[in-house]
């Protein structure tokens, strides 16, 4: 079953990875042409987003007619429901990154698999953002 | 419209069908960070680790499909990229999702964190896009 799970993921992630490079997120250059609204806006992104959202919440509530997933013994879903702080700080700081370079996480790692090096930069620099947040986090 | 907007839709729908996929096999959120975060952390690998063998892989998969690479056009010079990735890696932890966990799956899942969450990325890079584009550093 771990095994199944684990070949469930890959295609997933491969799904995905097509459908960013489908829905040309895997473009910075497309990606600031949405959030720069100064600019010749290209609101291509939000086809994207709004086509993903939707199918999701489909999935989301297919998923709650299951009692457990079809490979694992159950759900493991988010359980915070407060708005605090570091959300909304962590969020800002991800949007100035992502406003800067035109990258967020999903489309970095893709494009490090396309050999393209301002990704594997971009990539190895957001590991050490994540490693620092690890080290520096309050506990619990 | 459709001509010009439709192969953006179709990838929305792909990766809706991937999240929806996710959630149903394996019982978790495709969130791209979160997963990297757990990973690093050696806290949780599997089957997060497939999933961005997976993506990783994306790009190669469809240059056997269609003869050609996916275009990647970066304008950031190279410290612009270094910063960046680090605020983009460090921010998404701090705020537990970035543009899959919280703008795809949080949405769907009708989250209000995740509302928050995608009003303050979104918001903070239409800014910030947006000045750097007139003050000229990009």
């Amino acid at each position: 079953m771990a095994v199944l799970r684990s070949v469930a993921a890959f295609a997933c992630g491969l799904v995905f990875s097509l459908g960013l490079i489908l829905g040309g997120m895997l473009d910075p250059a497309r990606v600031l042409a949405f959030l720069d609204v100064a600019g010749v806006w290209n609101p291509a992104l939000m086809f994207v987003l709004g086509g993903a959202v939707c199918v999701a919440f489909a999935g989301v509530r297919l998923a709650r007619h299951l009692k457990r997933p079809m490979l694992d013994e159950a759900f493991a879903l988010p359980t915070a429901t407060r708005i605090d702080a570091p959300l909304v700080l962590g969020s800002c700081l991800f949007g100035l990154g992502w406003g800067m370079a035109g990258f967020c996480p999903g489309p970095a790692v893709a494009s490090v698999g396309a050999g393209v090096w301002q990704g594997c930069v971009f990539t190895a620099a957001m590991l050490a953002g994540m490693l620092v947040f690890e080290r520096v986090k309050p506990a619990g | 419209m459709m001509a010009q907007y439709g192969p953006s839709l179709a990838g929305g729908v792909l990766i809706g069908l991937a999240c929806s996929a996710y959630l149903l096999f394996d019982g978790r959120i495709a969130g791209i960070s979160g997963i990297m975060g757990r990973v690093l952390a050696g806290r949780q690998i599997w089957p997060g680790a497939a999933l961005l063998a997976g993506l990783m892989v994306g790009p190669g998969v469809w240059r056997l499909l269609t003869g050609l690479w996916p275009a990647v056009h970066v304008q950031a010079s190279w410290p612009v990229l270094v910063v960046s990735g680090f605020v983009v890696g460090f921010g998404t932890r701090m705020g537990s999702g970035c543009t899959s966990g919280h703008g795809v799956m949080g949405l769907a899942r009708l989250s209000p964190r995740s509302l928050v969450a995608v009003g303050c990325f979104l918001g903070t890079g239409v800014l910030v896009a947006t000045v750097f584009h007139l003050a000229g550093w990009r």
